[in-house]
Protein backbone atom coordinates (compact mmCIF):
# COMPACT_ATOMS: atom_id res chain seq x y z
CA UNK A 1 0.00 0.00 0.00
CA UNK A 2 2.53 2.19 1.19
CA UNK A 3 4.20 1.95 -2.22
CA UNK A 4 1.40 2.65 -4.06
CA UNK A 5 1.40 6.05 -2.26
CA UNK A 6 4.91 6.45 -3.14
CA UNK A 7 4.16 5.52 -6.62
CA UNK A 8 1.28 8.13 -6.80
CA UNK A 9 3.28 10.81 -5.46
CA UNK A 10 6.14 10.28 -7.88
CA UNK A 11 4.15 12.09 -9.96
CA UNK A 12 4.17 15.83 -9.48
CA UNK A 13 1.01 17.81 -7.95
CA UNK A 14 0.50 19.75 -11.07
CA UNK A 15 -1.16 16.73 -12.47
CA UNK A 16 -4.13 16.72 -10.73
CA UNK A 17 -6.76 18.14 -12.92
CA UNK A 18 -8.33 20.43 -10.49
CA UNK A 19 -4.79 21.86 -10.17
CA UNK A 20 -4.62 23.35 -13.88
CA UNK A 21 -4.53 27.46 -13.15
CA UNK A 22 -7.13 28.33 -15.44
CA UNK A 23 -9.82 25.88 -14.86
CA UNK A 24 -9.44 25.92 -10.97
CA UNK A 25 -9.57 29.71 -11.37
CA UNK A 26 -12.60 29.52 -13.59
CA UNK A 27 -14.49 26.57 -11.34
CA UNK A 28 -13.84 28.76 -8.37
CA UNK A 29 -15.19 32.04 -9.64
CA UNK A 30 -17.62 30.42 -11.33
CA UNK A 31 -20.21 32.63 -9.46
CA UNK A 32 -18.84 36.05 -10.11
CA UNK A 33 -18.48 35.06 -14.10
CA UNK A 34 -21.77 34.24 -14.03
CA UNK A 35 -22.78 37.50 -12.71
CA UNK A 36 -20.41 39.06 -15.19
CA UNK A 37 -22.72 37.48 -17.83
CA UNK A 38 -25.59 38.63 -16.45
CA UNK A 39 -24.29 42.11 -16.44
CA UNK A 40 -22.99 42.09 -19.88
CA UNK A 41 -26.03 40.76 -21.40
CA UNK A 42 -28.49 43.07 -19.54
CA UNK A 43 -25.53 46.24 -21.40
CA UNK A 44 -25.65 44.43 -25.01
CA UNK A 45 -30.25 44.35 -24.33
CA UNK A 46 -29.67 48.41 -23.43
CA UNK A 47 -27.49 48.96 -26.06
CA UNK A 48 -29.68 47.47 -28.52
CA UNK A 49 -32.88 49.18 -27.38
CA UNK A 50 -30.69 52.77 -27.18
CA UNK A 51 -27.33 52.70 -28.97
CA UNK A 52 -26.84 56.38 -28.92
CA UNK A 53 -27.68 57.07 -25.15
CA UNK A 54 -25.35 53.95 -24.19
CA UNK A 55 -22.52 55.21 -26.05
CA UNK A 56 -22.12 58.47 -24.33
CA UNK A 57 -19.74 58.48 -21.58
CA UNK A 58 -22.40 60.84 -19.20
CA UNK A 59 -24.53 57.95 -18.68
CA UNK A 60 -21.46 55.56 -16.96
CA UNK A 61 -20.12 58.27 -14.87
CA UNK A 62 -23.46 59.26 -13.41
CA UNK A 63 -23.61 55.30 -12.16
CA UNK A 64 -20.07 55.86 -10.74
CA UNK A 65 -21.02 58.49 -8.51
CA UNK A 66 -23.44 56.07 -6.59
CA UNK A 67 -22.18 52.94 -7.36
CA UNK A 68 -19.62 53.24 -4.90
CA UNK A 69 -22.05 53.96 -1.99
CA UNK A 70 -23.71 50.71 -2.82
CA UNK A 71 -20.11 48.44 -2.91
CA UNK A 72 -19.27 49.60 0.49
CA UNK A 73 -21.93 47.91 2.21
CA UNK A 74 -22.05 45.02 -0.34
CA UNK A 75 -18.89 43.94 -0.16
CA UNK A 76 -19.38 43.91 3.99
CA UNK A 77 -22.56 42.30 3.32
CA UNK A 78 -21.13 38.80 1.70
CA UNK A 79 -18.87 38.12 5.12
CA UNK A 80 -22.34 38.60 6.72
CA UNK A 81 -24.16 36.15 4.77
CA UNK A 82 -20.98 33.72 4.33
CA UNK A 83 -20.98 33.59 7.72
CA UNK A 84 -24.67 32.35 8.31
CA UNK A 85 -26.60 35.14 9.32
CA UNK A 86 -28.26 38.54 7.34
CA UNK A 87 -28.34 42.18 8.62
CA UNK A 88 -31.16 44.68 8.05
CA UNK A 89 -29.42 47.17 10.40
CA UNK A 90 -26.99 48.76 8.14
CA UNK A 91 -29.45 52.06 6.68
CA UNK A 92 -29.58 53.03 10.01
CA UNK A 93 -25.85 52.43 11.12
CA UNK A 94 -25.36 54.20 7.40
CA UNK A 95 -27.57 56.69 8.14
CA UNK A 96 -26.15 57.37 12.39
CA UNK A 97 -22.19 57.51 11.12
CA UNK A 98 -23.01 60.05 8.55
CA UNK A 99 -24.95 62.07 11.35
CA UNK A 100 -21.77 61.99 13.38
CA UNK A 101 -19.63 62.81 10.43
CA UNK A 102 -21.82 65.70 10.18
CA UNK A 103 -21.89 66.72 13.14
CA UNK A 104 -18.44 67.27 13.40
CA UNK A 105 -18.05 68.84 10.12
CA UNK A 106 -20.68 71.73 11.11
CA UNK A 107 -19.03 72.35 14.33
CA UNK A 108 -16.28 72.69 12.29
CA UNK A 109 -13.81 70.64 12.51
CA UNK A 110 -11.72 69.02 10.11
CA UNK A 111 -14.05 66.75 7.65
CA UNK A 112 -11.25 64.42 8.21
CA UNK A 113 -12.01 64.16 11.84
CA UNK A 114 -15.47 63.71 10.59
CA UNK A 115 -14.48 60.49 9.10
CA UNK A 116 -13.30 59.16 12.16
CA UNK A 117 -15.73 59.92 14.10
CA UNK A 118 -18.37 58.01 11.06
CA UNK A 119 -15.99 54.70 10.98
CA UNK A 120 -15.96 54.92 15.19
CA UNK A 121 -19.81 55.23 15.76
CA UNK A 122 -20.58 52.70 12.70
CA UNK A 123 -18.40 49.77 13.86
CA UNK A 124 -19.62 50.45 17.15
CA UNK A 125 -23.08 50.30 16.12
CA UNK A 126 -22.37 47.29 14.44
CA UNK A 127 -20.23 45.41 16.97
CA UNK A 128 -23.14 46.25 19.12
CA UNK A 129 -26.12 45.04 16.90
CA UNK A 130 -23.81 42.11 16.80
CA UNK A 131 -23.39 41.53 20.13
CA UNK A 132 -26.88 41.68 20.97
CA UNK A 133 -27.47 39.16 17.91
CA UNK A 134 -24.93 36.62 19.59
CA UNK A 135 -24.70 36.70 23.15
CA UNK A 136 -28.43 37.37 23.47
CA UNK A 137 -28.98 34.19 20.80
CA UNK A 138 -31.33 36.13 18.92
CA UNK A 139 -32.79 35.38 15.03
CA UNK A 140 -30.38 37.98 13.03
CA UNK A 141 -32.82 38.76 10.74
CA UNK A 142 -35.78 39.70 13.53
CA UNK A 143 -32.95 41.64 15.35
CA UNK A 144 -31.42 43.99 13.25
CA UNK A 145 -34.61 44.71 11.56
CA UNK A 146 -35.81 45.74 15.22
CA UNK A 147 -31.96 47.64 15.26
CA UNK A 148 -33.06 49.53 11.90
CA UNK A 149 -36.03 50.94 13.00
CA UNK A 150 -34.66 51.69 16.68
CA UNK A 151 -31.63 53.40 15.64
CA UNK A 152 -33.71 55.41 12.42
CA UNK A 153 -35.92 56.62 15.45
CA UNK A 154 -33.13 57.63 17.58
CA UNK A 155 -31.67 59.63 14.40
CA UNK A 156 -35.16 61.48 14.26
CA UNK A 157 -35.77 62.17 17.72
CA UNK A 158 -32.13 63.34 18.13
CA UNK A 159 -32.19 65.35 14.93
CA UNK A 160 -35.29 66.29 15.09
CA UNK A 161 -35.62 65.35 11.82
CA UNK A 162 -33.72 68.27 10.41
CA UNK A 163 -31.15 67.72 7.78
CA UNK A 164 -27.51 69.37 7.90
CA UNK A 165 -26.50 71.32 5.37
CA UNK A 166 -22.73 71.62 4.77
CA UNK A 167 -21.44 73.60 1.99
CA UNK A 168 -17.94 74.08 3.10
CA UNK A 169 -16.79 70.56 2.43
CA UNK A 170 -16.66 71.78 -1.16
CA UNK A 171 -13.84 73.41 -0.58
CA UNK A 172 -12.11 70.78 1.93
CA UNK A 173 -8.78 68.42 1.38
CA UNK A 174 -11.25 65.64 2.24
CA UNK A 175 -13.36 66.37 -0.56
CA UNK A 176 -10.40 66.59 -2.91
CA UNK A 177 -9.45 63.54 -2.17
CA UNK A 178 -12.60 61.24 -1.92
CA UNK A 179 -15.10 63.02 -3.83
CA UNK A 180 -13.51 65.13 -6.98
CA UNK A 181 -13.18 63.89 -10.35
CA UNK A 182 -10.13 61.88 -11.37
CA UNK A 183 -9.20 61.72 -14.99
CA UNK A 184 -13.33 62.26 -15.55
CA UNK A 185 -14.32 59.61 -13.11
CA UNK A 186 -15.37 60.14 -9.85
CA UNK A 187 -12.87 59.88 -6.96
CA UNK A 188 -14.87 57.53 -4.63
CA UNK A 189 -15.02 54.88 -8.17
CA UNK A 190 -11.68 54.49 -7.13
CA UNK A 191 -11.45 54.20 -3.43
CA UNK A 192 -14.75 51.85 -3.44
CA UNK A 193 -12.80 49.49 -6.02
CA UNK A 194 -9.61 49.97 -3.33
CA UNK A 195 -12.31 48.37 -0.65
CA UNK A 196 -13.86 45.91 -2.82
CA UNK A 197 -10.34 44.48 -3.80
CA UNK A 198 -8.91 44.49 0.33
CA UNK A 199 -12.95 42.90 0.85
CA UNK A 200 -11.55 39.76 -1.82
CA UNK A 201 -8.26 39.48 -0.01
CA UNK A 202 -9.76 39.54 3.34
CA UNK A 203 -12.25 37.04 2.45
CA UNK A 204 -10.03 34.65 0.49
CA UNK A 205 -6.35 34.88 1.75
CA UNK A 206 -7.29 36.47 5.21
CA UNK A 207 -7.50 34.02 8.93
CA UNK A 208 -10.82 36.13 9.46
CA UNK A 209 -12.32 35.13 5.44
CA UNK A 210 -11.27 31.61 6.19
CA UNK A 211 -13.00 31.84 9.84
CA UNK A 212 -16.32 33.23 8.65
CA UNK A 213 -16.44 30.80 5.97
CA UNK A 214 -15.91 27.47 8.20
CA UNK A 215 -18.37 29.30 11.15
CA UNK A 216 -21.00 29.70 8.30
CA UNK A 217 -20.06 26.24 7.12
CA UNK A 218 -20.23 24.19 9.93
CA UNK A 219 -20.43 26.41 13.54
CA UNK A 220 -20.03 22.84 15.21
CA UNK A 221 -16.88 21.51 14.35
CA UNK A 222 -15.47 25.72 14.18
CA UNK A 223 -16.33 25.40 17.89
CA UNK A 224 -14.48 21.94 18.24
CA UNK A 225 -11.67 23.06 16.37
CA UNK A 226 -11.36 26.22 18.95
CA UNK A 227 -12.79 29.25 16.42
CA UNK A 228 -14.34 31.89 18.87
CA UNK A 229 -17.71 31.45 16.90
CA UNK A 230 -19.65 34.04 18.45
CA UNK A 231 -16.76 36.34 17.93
CA UNK A 232 -16.04 35.61 14.45
CA UNK A 233 -20.01 36.65 14.43
CA UNK A 234 -20.34 39.36 16.45
CA UNK A 235 -16.99 40.82 13.88
CA UNK A 236 -18.89 40.33 10.59
CA UNK A 237 -21.45 42.65 12.31
CA UNK A 238 -18.28 45.29 13.03
CA UNK A 239 -17.53 44.57 9.42
CA UNK A 240 -20.86 46.23 7.82
CA UNK A 241 -21.31 48.62 10.49
CA UNK A 242 -17.47 49.78 9.13
CA UNK A 243 -18.93 49.49 5.80
CA UNK A 244 -22.09 51.46 6.31
CA UNK A 245 -20.35 54.40 7.82
CA UNK A 246 -18.13 54.01 4.84
CA UNK A 247 -20.92 54.63 2.61
CA UNK A 248 -22.48 56.96 4.77
CA UNK A 249 -19.73 59.73 4.40
CA UNK A 250 -19.73 58.89 0.48
CA UNK A 251 -22.98 60.12 0.05
CA UNK A 252 -22.92 62.83 2.38
CA UNK A 253 -19.78 63.84 0.72
CA UNK A 254 -21.40 63.78 -2.78
CA UNK A 255 -24.42 65.78 -1.85
CA UNK A 256 -23.19 68.22 0.89
CA UNK A 257 -26.13 67.94 2.80
CA UNK A 258 -27.03 64.81 5.11
CA UNK A 259 -31.03 63.64 5.61
CA UNK A 260 -32.44 62.18 8.25
CA UNK A 261 -33.75 59.73 6.19
CA UNK A 262 -30.01 58.51 4.77
CA UNK A 263 -29.21 55.58 3.80
CA UNK A 264 -33.21 54.18 3.98
CA UNK A 265 -33.21 53.72 0.24
CA UNK A 266 -30.02 51.21 0.00
CA UNK A 267 -31.52 48.42 2.41
CA UNK A 268 -33.04 46.61 -0.62
CA UNK A 269 -30.65 47.08 -3.49
CA UNK A 270 -27.71 46.03 -0.93
CA UNK A 271 -29.06 42.82 0.08
CA UNK A 272 -30.20 42.43 -3.44
CA UNK A 273 -26.83 42.52 -4.92
CA UNK A 274 -25.20 40.26 -2.34
CA UNK A 275 -27.89 37.48 -3.96
CA UNK A 276 -27.52 38.60 -7.63
CA UNK A 277 -23.75 38.40 -7.56
CA UNK A 278 -24.05 34.91 -6.84
CA UNK A 279 -23.52 34.33 -2.85
CA UNK A 280 -25.85 31.79 -1.85
CA UNK A 281 -28.23 32.62 1.56
CA UNK A 282 -27.25 29.23 3.48
CA UNK A 283 -23.75 30.30 4.19
CA UNK A 284 -20.89 28.74 4.17
CA UNK A 285 -19.64 30.43 0.44
CA UNK A 286 -19.86 32.85 -1.39
CA UNK A 287 -18.55 36.08 -3.56
CA UNK A 288 -17.00 39.06 -2.93
CA UNK A 289 -16.20 40.20 -6.41
CA UNK A 290 -19.29 38.43 -7.64
CA UNK A 291 -21.10 41.33 -4.53
CA UNK A 292 -19.52 44.08 -6.75
CA UNK A 293 -20.73 42.71 -9.84
CA UNK A 294 -24.13 42.27 -8.27
CA UNK A 295 -24.31 45.66 -7.37
CA UNK A 296 -23.28 47.31 -10.25
CA UNK A 297 -26.18 45.12 -11.97
CA UNK A 298 -28.58 46.62 -9.81
CA UNK A 299 -27.10 50.03 -10.01
CA UNK A 300 -27.53 50.07 -13.55
CA UNK A 301 -30.74 48.96 -13.82
CA UNK A 302 -32.77 52.27 -12.88
CA UNK A 303 -30.12 54.47 -15.23
CA UNK A 304 -30.45 51.73 -17.93
CA UNK A 305 -34.17 51.38 -18.12
CA UNK A 306 -34.79 55.38 -18.16
CA UNK A 307 -31.79 55.88 -20.55
CA UNK A 308 -33.21 52.86 -22.95
CA UNK A 309 -35.59 55.35 -23.28
CA UNK A 310 -38.47 52.97 -21.85
CA UNK A 311 -41.07 54.31 -19.14
CA UNK A 312 -39.63 54.97 -15.46
CA UNK A 313 -42.71 51.96 -14.82
CA UNK A 314 -40.23 49.50 -16.03
CA UNK A 315 -37.80 49.74 -13.20
CA UNK A 316 -39.48 47.80 -10.44
CA UNK A 317 -40.25 45.23 -13.17
CA UNK A 318 -36.60 44.91 -14.69
CA UNK A 319 -35.58 44.84 -10.70
CA UNK A 320 -37.37 41.64 -10.21
CA UNK A 321 -36.77 39.88 -13.03
CA UNK A 322 -32.96 39.87 -12.99
CA UNK A 323 -33.23 38.74 -9.30
CA UNK A 324 -35.13 35.85 -10.41
CA UNK A 325 -32.91 35.48 -13.56
CA UNK A 326 -29.86 35.24 -11.42
CA UNK A 327 -30.77 33.28 -8.73
CA UNK A 328 -32.28 30.58 -11.14
CA UNK A 329 -28.49 31.29 -13.08
CA UNK A 330 -26.93 30.39 -9.84
CA UNK A 331 -28.83 27.62 -8.87
CA UNK A 332 -27.56 26.33 -11.97
CA UNK A 333 -24.02 26.90 -11.89
CA UNK A 334 -23.27 25.59 -8.62
CA UNK A 335 -24.41 22.78 -6.30
CA UNK A 336 -24.54 22.75 -2.88
CA UNK A 337 -22.71 20.52 -0.92
CA UNK A 338 -24.05 18.32 2.45
CA UNK B 1 8.98 -1.74 25.62
CA UNK B 2 9.66 0.62 28.69
CA UNK B 3 6.18 2.70 29.11
CA UNK B 4 2.84 2.85 27.78
CA UNK B 5 2.28 5.74 25.18
CA UNK B 6 -1.30 6.49 27.80
CA UNK B 7 -2.78 4.37 30.52
CA UNK B 8 -6.15 4.77 32.22
CA UNK B 9 -5.45 3.38 35.51
CA UNK B 10 -8.84 2.64 37.42
CA UNK B 11 -11.09 4.77 35.37
CA UNK B 12 -14.70 5.26 37.35
CA UNK B 13 -16.90 7.59 36.17
CA UNK B 14 -20.74 8.07 37.67
CA UNK B 15 -23.77 10.43 36.18
CA UNK B 16 -25.41 10.90 39.46
CA UNK B 17 -25.88 7.12 41.05
CA UNK B 18 -25.22 5.79 37.37
CA UNK B 19 -22.04 4.18 36.81
CA UNK B 20 -20.87 4.62 33.33
CA UNK B 21 -17.64 3.04 33.93
CA UNK B 22 -17.09 1.52 36.72
CA UNK B 23 -12.79 1.35 37.05
CA UNK B 24 -11.81 0.62 33.63
CA UNK B 25 -7.85 -0.35 33.25
CA UNK B 26 -6.40 -0.38 29.88
CA UNK B 27 -3.37 1.13 27.93
CA UNK B 28 -2.08 2.07 24.43
CA UNK B 29 1.61 1.26 23.01
CA UNK B 30 3.26 3.80 20.35
CA UNK B 31 2.46 2.32 17.23
CA UNK B 32 -0.25 0.53 17.62
CA UNK B 33 -3.67 -0.11 16.57
CA UNK B 34 -5.95 -0.83 19.70
CA UNK B 35 -9.81 -2.20 19.06
CA UNK B 36 -12.42 -1.07 21.34
CA UNK B 37 -15.68 -2.92 21.05
CA UNK B 38 -18.80 -2.63 23.26
CA UNK B 39 -22.69 -2.79 22.61
CA UNK B 40 -24.53 0.44 23.00
CA UNK B 41 -24.38 1.86 26.15
CA UNK B 42 -21.09 -0.63 27.35
CA UNK B 43 -19.43 3.36 27.79
CA UNK B 44 -16.84 3.61 25.18
CA UNK B 45 -18.29 7.14 23.91
CA UNK B 46 -17.68 8.07 27.79
CA UNK B 47 -14.01 6.40 27.94
CA UNK B 48 -13.04 8.01 24.54
CA UNK B 49 -14.01 11.59 25.90
CA UNK B 50 -12.30 11.43 29.39
CA UNK B 51 -9.52 10.61 27.02
CA UNK B 52 -10.07 13.65 25.20
CA UNK B 53 -10.27 15.38 28.54
CA UNK B 54 -14.03 17.21 27.84
CA UNK B 55 -15.25 14.79 30.62
CA UNK B 56 -13.48 14.80 33.64
CA UNK B 57 -13.62 11.13 35.56
CA UNK B 58 -14.96 10.42 38.75
CA UNK B 59 -11.71 8.64 39.81
CA UNK B 60 -8.73 6.75 38.38
CA UNK B 61 -5.58 7.92 36.79
CA UNK B 62 -4.46 9.28 33.57
CA UNK B 63 -0.66 8.16 32.94
CA UNK B 64 1.11 9.79 30.05
CA UNK B 65 4.40 7.99 28.83
CA UNK B 66 4.73 6.61 32.60
CA UNK B 67 4.29 10.31 34.15
CA UNK B 68 0.83 10.85 35.88
CA UNK B 69 -1.20 14.20 34.82
CA UNK B 70 -3.06 15.47 37.10
CA UNK B 71 -5.88 18.04 36.66
CA UNK B 72 -6.54 16.09 32.90
CA UNK B 73 -8.48 18.48 30.59
CA UNK B 74 -8.80 18.78 26.59
CA UNK B 75 -5.69 21.33 26.62
CA UNK B 76 -3.34 18.49 28.15
CA UNK B 77 -4.94 15.48 26.35
CA UNK B 78 -4.31 17.42 23.11
CA UNK B 79 -0.56 17.99 24.65
CA UNK B 80 -0.21 14.66 25.09
CA UNK B 81 -0.90 14.28 21.43
CA UNK B 82 -4.64 12.85 21.53
CA UNK B 83 -6.83 13.89 18.47
CA UNK B 84 -10.02 12.55 18.61
CA UNK B 85 -12.47 12.08 15.22
CA UNK B 86 -15.40 11.94 16.20
CA UNK B 87 -18.38 9.91 14.66
CA UNK B 88 -20.00 13.07 13.02
CA UNK B 89 -17.06 13.91 11.10
CA UNK B 90 -16.92 17.44 11.59
CA UNK B 91 -16.21 18.65 8.49
CA UNK B 92 -16.63 22.33 7.20
CA UNK B 93 -18.15 19.89 3.41
CA UNK B 94 -17.89 23.44 1.18
CA UNK B 95 -14.52 24.28 2.07
CA UNK B 96 -11.74 23.22 0.59
CA UNK B 97 -9.38 20.17 2.05
CA UNK B 98 -6.98 22.16 3.06
CA UNK B 99 -9.09 24.83 4.81
CA UNK B 100 -10.70 21.54 6.76
CA UNK B 101 -7.12 20.81 7.67
CA UNK B 102 -6.30 23.82 9.35
CA UNK B 103 -9.41 25.06 10.48
CA UNK B 104 -8.82 26.99 13.57
CA UNK B 105 -4.95 26.31 13.32
CA UNK B 106 -4.45 28.55 10.14
CA UNK B 107 -1.21 29.12 9.39
CA UNK B 108 -1.13 32.47 9.27
CA UNK B 109 1.68 36.25 9.40
CA UNK B 110 1.76 37.99 12.50
CA UNK B 111 -1.27 40.43 10.75
CA UNK B 112 -3.04 37.44 10.09
CA UNK B 113 -2.62 36.80 6.17
CA UNK B 114 -2.76 33.59 5.39
CA UNK B 115 0.85 31.42 4.11
CA UNK B 116 -1.15 29.76 1.52
CA UNK B 117 1.56 28.20 -0.09
CA UNK B 118 2.32 26.50 2.89
CA UNK B 119 -0.83 25.30 4.24
CA UNK B 120 -0.86 23.76 1.09
CA UNK B 121 2.36 22.28 0.89
CA UNK B 122 1.17 20.93 4.83
CA UNK B 123 -2.15 19.26 3.62
CA UNK B 124 0.06 17.63 0.68
CA UNK B 125 2.34 16.17 3.22
CA UNK B 126 -0.17 14.82 5.82
CA UNK B 127 -2.21 13.67 2.76
CA UNK B 128 0.71 11.88 1.32
CA UNK B 129 1.41 10.83 5.06
CA UNK B 130 -1.89 9.04 5.31
CA UNK B 131 -1.85 7.46 1.77
CA UNK B 132 -4.77 9.64 0.68
CA UNK B 133 -3.33 10.49 -2.63
CA UNK B 134 -5.04 10.56 -6.09
CA UNK B 135 -4.54 12.43 -9.31
CA UNK B 136 -8.38 13.62 -9.42
CA UNK B 137 -8.46 15.25 -5.70
CA UNK B 138 -5.66 18.17 -4.88
CA UNK B 139 -5.64 19.59 -1.34
CA UNK B 140 -7.59 22.59 -3.06
CA UNK B 141 -10.45 20.16 -3.58
CA UNK B 142 -13.99 21.02 -1.53
CA UNK B 143 -14.80 18.28 1.11
CA UNK B 144 -18.21 18.20 -0.45
CA UNK B 145 -17.19 16.07 -3.66
CA UNK B 146 -15.32 13.16 -1.53
CA UNK B 147 -16.50 10.36 -0.84
CA UNK B 148 -16.74 9.03 2.49
CA UNK B 149 -13.74 7.31 3.14
CA UNK B 150 -12.10 9.81 1.67
CA UNK B 151 -13.81 12.58 4.05
CA UNK B 152 -12.30 10.36 7.07
CA UNK B 153 -9.54 10.56 5.07
CA UNK B 154 -9.14 14.57 5.76
CA UNK B 155 -10.75 14.01 9.51
CA UNK B 156 -7.17 12.04 10.07
CA UNK B 157 -5.32 14.22 8.54
CA UNK B 158 -6.34 16.67 10.54
CA UNK B 159 -5.53 14.72 13.48
CA UNK B 160 -2.54 14.54 12.63
CA UNK B 161 -1.50 17.73 11.80
CA UNK B 162 -0.34 19.12 15.19
CA UNK B 163 2.02 15.48 15.55
CA UNK B 164 -0.55 13.32 17.02
CA UNK B 165 0.78 10.64 18.84
CA UNK B 166 -2.63 9.04 19.38
CA UNK B 167 -5.65 9.47 17.04
CA UNK B 168 -9.13 8.08 18.27
CA UNK B 169 -11.56 7.05 15.82
CA UNK B 170 -14.31 6.89 16.71
CA UNK B 171 -16.49 4.26 14.04
CA UNK B 172 -14.68 5.58 11.12
CA UNK B 173 -16.51 3.01 9.07
CA UNK B 174 -19.98 3.07 10.05
CA UNK B 175 -22.46 3.63 6.80
CA UNK B 176 -19.03 3.49 4.36
CA UNK B 177 -19.21 0.96 1.46
CA UNK B 178 -16.60 -1.51 1.56
CA UNK B 179 -14.07 0.32 -0.48
CA UNK B 180 -14.59 3.40 1.65
CA UNK B 181 -13.93 1.58 4.20
CA UNK B 182 -10.73 -0.09 2.87
CA UNK B 183 -9.63 3.80 2.19
CA UNK B 184 -9.91 4.02 5.90
CA UNK B 185 -8.28 0.91 6.67
CA UNK B 186 -5.37 2.23 4.57
CA UNK B 187 -5.04 5.52 6.35
CA UNK B 188 -5.19 3.59 9.73
CA UNK B 189 -2.15 1.70 8.78
CA UNK B 190 -0.27 3.87 7.08
CA UNK B 191 -0.58 6.14 10.44
CA UNK B 192 0.82 3.40 12.35
CA UNK B 193 3.46 2.86 10.07
CA UNK B 194 4.46 6.26 10.62
CA UNK B 195 5.03 4.94 14.36
CA UNK B 196 1.53 6.70 15.68
CA UNK B 197 -0.83 4.96 18.10
CA UNK B 198 -4.74 4.60 17.17
CA UNK B 199 -8.02 3.58 18.84
CA UNK B 200 -10.19 2.09 16.27
CA UNK B 201 -13.79 2.22 17.44
CA UNK B 202 -16.62 0.16 15.56
CA UNK B 203 -20.19 -1.27 15.91
CA UNK B 204 -18.42 -3.58 13.03
CA UNK B 205 -16.57 -6.38 14.65
CA UNK B 206 -15.26 -7.28 11.14
CA UNK B 207 -13.68 -4.22 10.50
CA UNK B 208 -12.05 -3.71 14.13
CA UNK B 209 -10.92 -7.46 13.92
CA UNK B 210 -9.17 -6.77 10.25
CA UNK B 211 -7.51 -3.96 11.58
CA UNK B 212 -6.69 -3.87 15.24
CA UNK B 213 -3.92 -5.68 16.61
CA UNK B 214 -5.39 -5.97 19.79
CA UNK B 215 -8.80 -5.44 21.29
CA UNK B 216 -10.15 -4.41 24.21
CA UNK B 217 -13.87 -5.07 24.73
CA UNK B 218 -16.21 -3.39 27.50
CA UNK B 219 -19.84 -3.84 28.96
CA UNK B 220 -21.43 -1.77 31.27
CA UNK B 221 -18.56 0.21 32.52
CA UNK B 222 -15.74 -2.60 32.80
CA UNK B 223 -13.31 -4.43 30.47
CA UNK B 224 -14.52 -7.85 29.74
CA UNK B 225 -11.62 -8.89 27.35
CA UNK B 226 -8.15 -7.65 26.46
CA UNK B 227 -6.30 -10.00 24.11
CA UNK B 228 -4.06 -9.29 21.21
CA UNK B 229 -4.94 -10.64 17.68
CA UNK B 230 -2.70 -13.38 18.07
CA UNK B 231 -5.11 -14.97 20.69
CA UNK B 232 -7.88 -14.39 19.26
CA UNK B 233 -8.01 -16.90 16.05
CA UNK B 234 -11.05 -15.17 14.15
CA UNK B 235 -13.61 -12.48 14.13
CA UNK B 236 -16.00 -15.13 14.89
CA UNK B 237 -14.65 -15.85 17.96
CA UNK B 238 -14.98 -12.08 19.40
CA UNK B 239 -18.89 -12.18 17.83
CA UNK B 240 -19.32 -15.05 20.02
CA UNK B 241 -17.97 -13.62 23.04
CA UNK B 242 -20.17 -10.36 22.31
CA UNK B 243 -23.05 -12.78 22.18
CA UNK B 244 -22.32 -14.16 25.35
CA UNK B 245 -21.84 -11.32 27.04
CA UNK B 246 -25.05 -9.94 25.20
CA UNK B 247 -27.09 -12.99 26.99
CA UNK B 248 -25.46 -12.61 30.28
CA UNK B 249 -26.96 -8.96 30.10
CA UNK B 250 -30.12 -10.25 28.85
CA UNK B 251 -30.14 -12.81 31.73
CA UNK B 252 -29.28 -10.54 34.21
CA UNK B 253 -32.15 -8.29 33.42
CA UNK B 254 -34.69 -10.74 33.44
CA UNK B 255 -33.42 -11.59 36.88
CA UNK B 256 -33.68 -8.28 38.02
CA UNK B 257 -37.15 -7.94 36.37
Amino acid sequence: MADTAKALDGKSSDQHPHDRRWRRLIVANRAMLGSLGVFALMLLLFFVANPRVFSTWNLYISVMTTLPVALFMVTPLVFVVTAGEIDLSFPAIFGFASLAFAAVVQAGFDPFLGIAAAIVVGTGLGLGTGALVVYGGLSSLVATLGMNFMLRGAILILTQSKSIAMPQLADSWAFKVFSSKVFGVPAQMFWALLFVVFCALLYNRHRFGAQVHIVGDNPDSANEMGINVKFVRVKVFGFIGLGAALAGVSSTMINFTWWPTSGDGYLLPVIASVFVGGTPTWGGIGTVGGGAIGALIVSFIQTGVVGAGWSGFYVQFFYGMIIILSLIGHRWNQARYR
Amino acid sequence: MAEHLIELRNITKSFGSVYALGGVTMHVDPGEVVGLIGDNGAGKSTLIKILAGVIKPTAGEIVVQGQVVSNWNPARSRAAGIETVYQDRALAVQQSIVRNVFMGRELAGPLGWLKTRQELEGAERLMREIGFTSRVFSPRSIVGQLSGGERQGVAIARAILKDANLIVLDEPTTALSVVETAKVFHFVRQVREAGRSVIFIGHNIHHVYDIAERFVVIDRGKVVMEKPKTEVASAQVLIEFMEGVARAQHAEMETMA
